[in-house]
């Protein structure tokens, strides 16, 4: 990647609202299982179908109110930090790990189960392409265009200056 | 170090607005979060509260307590194993097998919840099996020096021994009736497998047995008198959530040989091991054949096919929920059409049972609606999940584990909610999980599938239990502290006589005609209808 070619403001623009999107999906997503207590991902994690002895491990008994908890709490820090513009790198990091975790209970491989989508996979499902959204995320990031990162971007500036 | 002003001196309108237009973003997401949870979840209150269903857990029976109950059990095979188990005897090999099978696999959790299940406080002290190999199995097992246990050598032996207070028993069906009101009569208590009886003569000898005996408790292995969600069924129905129930559909769908009654014959089976005689008892003579005994459910002379076996359980639990009773007509047909082996008793069999003067309830005028009919389809042949459905004028309820209820499309009391959207005919409208934290009243299709696949399972304190510990729990219960079991003398006699009517109807080709008045099976009066129940002669294999 090179740092010399500075994006245009359409690519900064692109990129923002990647970030917002990805944002408000994760926050939103968060926002709705921390306001309904019966929710809990035991169903989805007992019925993977790659990896079962991981993932049933995580939906076990003694487990599962601190893989929800846990769950919860990323989707919506997650989620915040994308849109605020703040800490976005290790945001995306935590984010890419969480998708890759649904990716991977349910993954769409060739002759795998698939239970019950609102499409058609092969290989690559959504979960995939917000987690590789994730990555251009973390690979170009925006926080210092459009996010509270500016605040300190220029605190930085002015304090070298004087 | 300069002041923040100074610092912030060269930010614009601009810059601030770039900086913190996130913040009205995250507030919007989340406040449209909140609002669609709350929504939702004032629609649920609504609606429960429209319905107004308890999802009460019964109560517990009572306190296990006192002198330990002393047990003997009759019939150490399939069904017997399970039972011990319930009472808290596994077998060393059992043990054995499941630490084997737990450390291979950390999800079976057969062995943990075998040792976390509760001490009922019995002693096995006494145990009865014809066949040598089984009672001998029995007894390295269970005979040591904390439980003492010793074989006798027939049932009476051990009724009679004043060594019991209590029998289980779990033998062929033509065994179960004999040996329950032998019990009964020496004031032993009796837990029975089901079917109660063999035979319809049997059912009533048995009926006045207990009456005359009230000290001696008597309970049929319907374990699914435990269910959770029944209750919660039975409060659905009793404020006539489904309106008007027209019909109830059960099934049976098994495609497997242990399914079709073809057990493992045992390698050392031979007269030498096996008191022949004993199992005859009061079946026709047969010269000692190894596939009767191991296999006696495909015989009328010993078992009763699907309406014994299987009906009985699919007719007790509607019987739990609705307390419908013996229907006035049976219909019943079928045929040997999956395992054409010499078996007579039918693998495909459908039952037709009418209450044409029941009514669970309406929402119509009054006198529209009355009568009801209960079918049970059953095959050996196929497996596929047809699940149990009682259909009311208002609503449909899935009755399983897992209770649900969809409102009817053309139901008069959810007329207007479906009107206002407020109600979607495709959206179960209630929907009770006891292994859930509560009441859903609105679920998802994803939730929906994963409880189908069995993967959330039936729980009670938070842990995971055997429906036939709780129902032998509430039998001893019954001994040590009173009470009646939920499946006792009244509810077995009801089961009973309903799957001896499918199995006469089945036989005879004619409707079976129940009158309620003189609690006598009408049809075919000058016919002496145990001599058609038991009739053997008929062989399906050309």
């Amino acid at each position: 990647m090179s740092a010399s070619q500075p994006l245009s403001s359409a690519q900064t623009i692109a990129l923002v609202l990647l970030r917002l999107f990805v944002g408000w999906h994760f926050l939103y997503e968060g926002v709705i299982k921390l306001y309904t207590p019966s929710w809990t991902a035991k169903g989805y994690l007992l019925s993977a179908t790659y990896m079962e002895s991981f993932f049933h491990w995580l939906g076990s008994d003694s487990m599962i109110s601190l893989v929800d908890t846990l769950n919860v709490a990323t989707l919506i820090l997650v989620g915040a930090a994308l849109i605020l513009g703040f800490r976005t790198k290790i945001a995306s990091i935590l984010g890419i790990g969480l998708l890759l975790l649904y990716y991977l209970a349910h993954p769409p491989f060739p002759g795998h189960p698939q239970g019950i989508t609102e499409g058609s996979y092969w290989i690559i499902n959504k979960n995939l392409i917000e987690a590789v959204a994730l990555v251009v995320i973390y690979l170009f990031p925006t926080s210092m265009s459009f996010g509270l990162e500016r605040l300190f971007h220029k605190k930085e500036i002015k304090t070298q200056s004087t | 170090m300069s002041t923040d002003k100074k610092l912030f001196g060269g930010f614009s309108r601009r810059d601030w607005l770039k900086s913190v237009a996130g913040l009205p973003i995250l507030g919007s997401v989340w406040a449209a979060g909140w609002d669609t949870t709350e929504k939702s979840k004032l629609e649920k209150e609504l609606l429960l509260e429209r319905l107004n269903i308890k999802a009460s857990p019964p109560p517990p029976s009572g306190s296990m307590e006192g002198n330990p109950v002393r047990i003997g059990l009759i019939g150490f095979g399939i069904r017997g194993e399970q039972l011990m188990r319930a009472l808290g005897f596994a077998t060393n090999e059992w043990l054995e097998a499941m630490a084997i099978s737990s450390q291979e696999d950390p999800n079976d959790k057969r062995l943990e919840d075998f040792k976390a299940q509760e001490n009922l406080n019995v002693k096995l002290v006494g145990v009865c099996d014809i066949f040598d190999v089984r009672a001998e199995d029995a007894l390295r097992s269970f005979n040591t020096p904390d439980n003492p246990c010793k074989r006798y050598p027939t049932y009476l032996d051990l009724i009679h021994s004043g060594d019991v207070d209590a029998v289980i028993i779990a033998t062929p069906d033509h065994w179960h009736a004999p040996m329950a009101q032998a019990a009964i009569e020496a004031g032993v208590h009796v837990y029975v497998e089901k079917p109660m009886t063999h035979t319809v003569s049997e059912t009533y000898l048995l009926r006045d047995a207990v009456r005359r005996n009230p000290g001696a408790v008597l309970a049929v292995g319907h374990q699914h008198r435990q269910t959770l969600s029944f209750l919660t069924a039975q409060d659905a129905i009793s404020k006539n959530t489904l309106g008007h129930i027209s019909l109830v559909v059960t099934n049976t769908n098994r495609n497997d040989d242990n399914g079709a009654w073809q057990y493992r014959i045992h390698p050392d089976a031979s007269p030498e091991t096996i008191d022949w005689n004993a199992f005859l008892g009061n079946a026709p003579f047969v010269p000692f054949n190894k596939e009767h005994f191991f296999r006696w459910r495909k015989w009328w002379a010993y078992g009763s096919g699907l309406s014994g076996d299987l009906l009985t359980h699919d007719y007790d639990r509607i019987n739990c929920v609705l307390n419908m009773g013996i229907p006035k007509y049976v219909t019943a047909s079928g045929g040997v059409y999956t395992h054409r082996d010499g078996r007579n008793v039918p693998d495909v069999m459908q039952v037709n049972m009418d209450f044409p003067e029941f009514s669970s309830g309406s929402s119509q005028e009054s006198g529209k609606e009355k009568g009801m009919s209960l079918v049970y389809s059953a095959t050996l042949g196929n497996q596929f999940d047809r699940g149990t459905v009682l259909m009311g004028h208002d609503a449909s309820m899935e009755l399983g584990n897992i209770l649900t209820i969809y409102a009817d499309p053309r139901s008069t009391q959810y007329k207007e909610m479906i009107q206002d959207g407020r109600i979607d005919p495709a959206v179960p409208i209630y929907q009770y999980d006891p292994s859930a934290n509560g009441v859903d009243a609105v679920t998802s299709a994803t939730a929906k599938y994963f409880a189908n696949k069995g993967l959330l399972w039936t729980y009670r304190d938070g842990k995971r239990v055997d429906s036939t510990f709780l129902h032998i729990r509430e039998w001893l219960s019954c001994i040590r502290n009173g009470g009646n079991p939920s499946c006792g003398i009244d509810e077995g006699f009801e089961e009973a006589i309903t799957a001896h009517m499918a199995g006469l109807s089945y036989k005879t080709g004619r409707r079976m005609e129940w009158d309620e008045e003189t609690e006598k099976i009408i049809t075919l009066p000058e016919e002496e209808l145990d001599a058609i129940l038991l009739d053997n002669s008929v062989s399906y294999v050309s």
